[in-house]
């Protein structure tokens, strides 16, 4: 059985270790700045209150001109839990949190080479969105 | 993006067959769902039966039905069955020119785009997505 709660500040160790095991990057300072108020920061944990998994996001108005719509900014499911509806649990409630708030619209970037994340978004209803990613290498 | 008639055929196929894998469907019955040719379907039937997407049952019942993954079996699995893959296409005239380049650049990017998003939706998803549109047909 998983629940979902929000993050705490006890929760980031396990939070930062389950995101270096998964990206090899370490960012503690990141995960902890999205305990801030205004951040949607919420974790799955197991009967034993292991971390399953994690969500984050924010709502953002008139981000690139658009109306207020719910970032995702990050989901990572320890695993050997995935497969089992942790990250669609993780998702339905950052989603119920951001239409609380109003929102009517969600949005994330995706590496689209990662097909694994990709997959994941679009199982969960998710589309392209009307805009364009660009970037420039300027080194 | 423009897919050859026999991915197009396969897609068709695949997802009418993923539905429902109880139901066996013949050549004919999935030739006029789609009003294609049951010639051309039978050959593409016979590409994802070597794939293991679908299975072909010969005798008077006889026909096929989705023996793959729902969950597992992207969009591009069933294209890169019948499309080359994007390194393997033949060098077109002119794309050595600095023109040419530039603009196998832009056709490479749409490329990427466009395999990036068969690749992330599954058959399980496609069905599950339009599954109210498609109850109505």
């Amino acid at each position: 059985m998983i629940s979902i709660r929000p993050a705490q500040a006890l929760d980031l160790p396990a939070i930062s270790a389950l995101d270096s095991r998964i990206t090899g990057s370490t960012k503690p300072d990141y995960w902890r700045d999205m305990l801030a108020p205004d951040r949607h920061f919420l974790v799955a944990e197991t009967e034993r209150g292991a971390l399953a998994g994690f969500i984050a996001g924010e709502i953002r108005a008139w981000e690139f001109g658009q109306p207020a719509a719910g970032w995702v900014f990050a989901i990572q499911i320890a695993p050997g839990l995935r497969l089992h509806g942790v990250g669609s649990r993780l998702f339905e409630a950052l989603v119920a949190r951001f239409k609380e708030k109003g929102v009517t619209r969600v949005r994330t970037l995706v590496d689209r080479k990662d097909h694994l994340i990709l997959s994941f978004f679009r199982a969960q209803g998710m589309v392209a969105g009307p805009s364009l990613q660009l970037d420039m290498d300027v080194s | 993006m423009k897919l050859q008639t026999a991915t197009r055929l396969g897609l068709y196929a695949v997802l009418e067959l993923a539905r429902d894998p109880e139901r066996t469907l013949s050549v004919m019955e999935l030739a006029d769902r789609f009003g294609v040719s049951s010639h051309h379907l039978a050959k593409v039937l016979r590409t994802l039966s070597v794939a293991g997407l679908v299975r072909g049952d010969r005798g008077a019942a006889g026909g096929y039905r989705f023996t793959g993954n729902r969950r597992r079996t992207t969009l591009m699995d069933v294209v890169a069955l019948f499309e080359p893959a994007p390194g393997q296409r033949a060098k077109e005239p002119g794309e050595d020119t600095d023109i040419g380049a530039a603009l196998q650049r832009v056709l490479i990017e749409i490329d990427e785009i466009a395999e990036a998003t068969l690749r992330s939706i599954s058959l399980e998803t496609l069905l599950k997505s339009n599954a109210s549109f498609l109850r109505g047909l």
